[in-house]
């Protein structure tokens, strides 16, 4: 065989393996989907069967009961405002302060920057109990206070990313503009904050992914006020382990839409903002 | 003289931004604050302490620790995990390189297949946890078993949702690597007489090594931190036996009161020992560096 038809061979084997592999990773959303649409009786019996064209079939009946128990729009508007206020209240706040702290040096400053990468390795649980005590004595359990807490949060990492930007560029171009009289904040939003923005992309990717998948911190500080939509589709679990299983697969279907069309859009972004973030974190 | 101006300056640009500290940096300090650095405090003192609630505790050493350690609970949980972090690690690495080898072959529809196989990493945990329970809980029906009869189905249940998981985003990292090796090393390689497994072991492997260290770390860091998909798949279920660490420390807290002194004392070690492992982390990527 010549070079040229061996090396077509192995591209057909290749892809032969590859489109397994798409079925493989795409099944799971497709059986879901299709679930979703089954009578809730039928999906513990029947998980794999198709539902269209026979008695399973159960409409767009499981997504009335789950929209309704669950009250999902308003779960959704919850997740949308807490992600999109926190990731710019993150973006901009953090910028700011990675500034400060590169571009000052002092003990204070390499103190604190130390403590802000130490916050990245600790994990949740450590601060759980008293984190979400000291939010309801200071009356942040609601979906504005919970912002100031995904900033405590979030600071690290986007910190930590800011200033390693900061301190690839030289500082000569923010003197020169101190020189010529701006004061810091006209040099920052002008100068600055422009040069930022691949990073503050990234910064703003890992976020959005963080905070609309999160579960722990709103369930802890306003889960029984206001359910996020990781909060809502928990709690369908009810007390007793009872799960309406008909209802689970249309929100899990609801949920997933939104990230989906997400990924689709940014999909460029998020891979090498997802990648910039893992490399250098 | 340039260079003492150029000092000067700089100084002079410090003192102007410190006069903004408390624009630009207190406002990300009191979150920080608020949110990571008094619970914090806090949580490390209340580990010695007997308590409900944050106004009502009484010091009591070591009792916490004992208890931690003397009653079996966190030392399954610890096993536990530890056995679910290396099987994931391994299967994950394993899986995202080969996935990451087929896919820098120039087949047609890389692109496609890339973004389908990363998709997963984007569904949150409680989602994910849901999907793989339907669809585990449908194939076991087969044997009249279901994810919670015995803890080897959670087990691997996990183990094979963490794959679906982190499979694309690993793969991702070692495209990038894979895509940085130069090809005169590879054809160097091949005119000297290599087969593909040499090649493969001697020249494509030690090439990628920082991306080696960088997945390797991730997922062993996402393994031992594991909390959504654990809740939602089996919720630790039957009994204890598929409860992780995280998840250990939630129900120590929140599953019954009375018991919140051993659960924060459980956070502190559940904190040095991810700490250990991000120092190592950091530590084999300096060296790596240097070696670079």
């Amino acid at each position: 065989m010549s070079t040229v038809g061996r090396k077509k061979s192995t591209t057909i084997i290749i892809s032969i393996i590859l489109i397994a592999l798409t079925i493989v990773f795409l099944a799971p959303i497709f059986v879901v989907l299709y679930n979703s649409f089954k009578l809730k009786f039928f999906i513990n019996d029947r998980p794999f069967a198709l539902p269209f064209k026979t008695e399973m079939y159960a409409g767009w009946m499981n997504y009335d009961t789950g929209i309704n128990k669950i009250h999902f729009f308003k779960a959704f508007g919850y997740s949308l405002f807490i992600t999109v206020f926190s990731v710019i209240a993150i973006s901009v706040v953090t910028s700011m302060l990675a500034w400060y702290l590169t571009r000052v040096k002092s003990k204070f400053t390499s103190i604190t920057f130390s403590l802000l990468m130490f916050s990245m390795i600790v994990p949740f649980q450590m601060v759980m109990f008293t984190m979400s005590k000291t939010a309801n004595i200071l009356h942040l359990d609601n979906p504005i206070g919970i912002i100031i807490l995904y900033v405590g949060f979030g600071c690290g990492l986007a910190t930590f990313l800011f200033s390693g930007f900061i301190k690839s560029v030289p500082i000569a171009l923010e003197e020169a503009a101190m020189i010529d009289g701006a004061t810091p904040v006209s040099t920052f939003f002008q100068i600055v904050l422009p040069m930022l923005k691949p990073t503050a992309i990234t910064v703003a990717i890992l976020n959005t992914m963080w905070v609309w998948n999160d579960y722990l911190l709103p369930y802890l500080t306003i889960g029984n006020d206001y359910k996020t939509i990781p909060v809502a589709i928990q709690y369908l679990r009810g007390g007793y382990g009872s799960v309406d299983m008909g209802a689970m697969m249309a929100m899990l279907v609801l949920a997933m839409i939104p990230v989906i069309i997400f990924y689709l859009i940014c999909q460029k972004f998020i891979i090498s903002g997802v990648v910039a973030g893992a490399v250098k974190g | 003289m340039a260079a003492y101006i150029l000092k000067r300056e700089g100084l002079g640009m410090q003192k102007a931004l410190k006069k903004y500290f408390a624009l630009f940096a207190l406002p990300g300090l009191i979150c920080f604050a608020i949110a990571f650095f008094i619970p914090m405090i806090m949580g490390l003192i209340l580990s010695f302490c007997k308590f409900t609630d944050v106004t009502n505790a009484t010091w009591i050493g070591l009792e916490n620790y004992k208890y931690v350690f003397l009653n079996g609970e966190f030392t399954n949980a610890l096993w536990f995990t530890v056995k679910f972090t290396i099987v994931s690690v391994v299967s994950i690495n394993i899986i995202a390189f080969s996935l990451a080898i087929l896919l820098t072959r120039n087949v047609p529809g890389t692109n496609v297949y890339r973004t389908i196989f990363f998709m997963p990493n984007l569904i949150g945990g409680i989602v994910l946890g849901w999907i793989w329970q339907i669809i585990l809980n449908g194939f076991l029906l087969k044997y009249q078993v279901t994810l919670v009869t015995d803890p080897k189905y959670g087990f691997w249940g996990l183990v094979i949702l963490m794959n679906w998981q982190n499979v694309g985003y690993m793969m991702i990292i070692y495209i990038a690597g894979l895509i940085n090796i130069p090809k005169e090393l590879i054809e160097a390689a091949e005119i000297d007489g290599a087969n593909r497994r040499d090649t493969l072991f001697h020249v494509t492997i030690p090439s990628i090594m920082p991306s080696i260290t960088i997945c390797s770390f991730l997922t062993l860091t996402n393994g031992f931190k594991l909390f959504d998909q654990n809740l939602a798949l089996t919720n630790g279920g039957p009994g204890k036996t598929t409860e992780m660490l995280a998840l250990n420390i939630f129900n120590t807290f929140y599953g019954r009161v009375g018991f919140e002194g051993v659960g924060q004392a459980k956070a502190v070690v559940f904190t040095i020992i991810v700490a250990i492992l991000a120092l190592t982390q950091l530590h084999f990527t300096r060296k790596k560096e240097v070696e670079a």
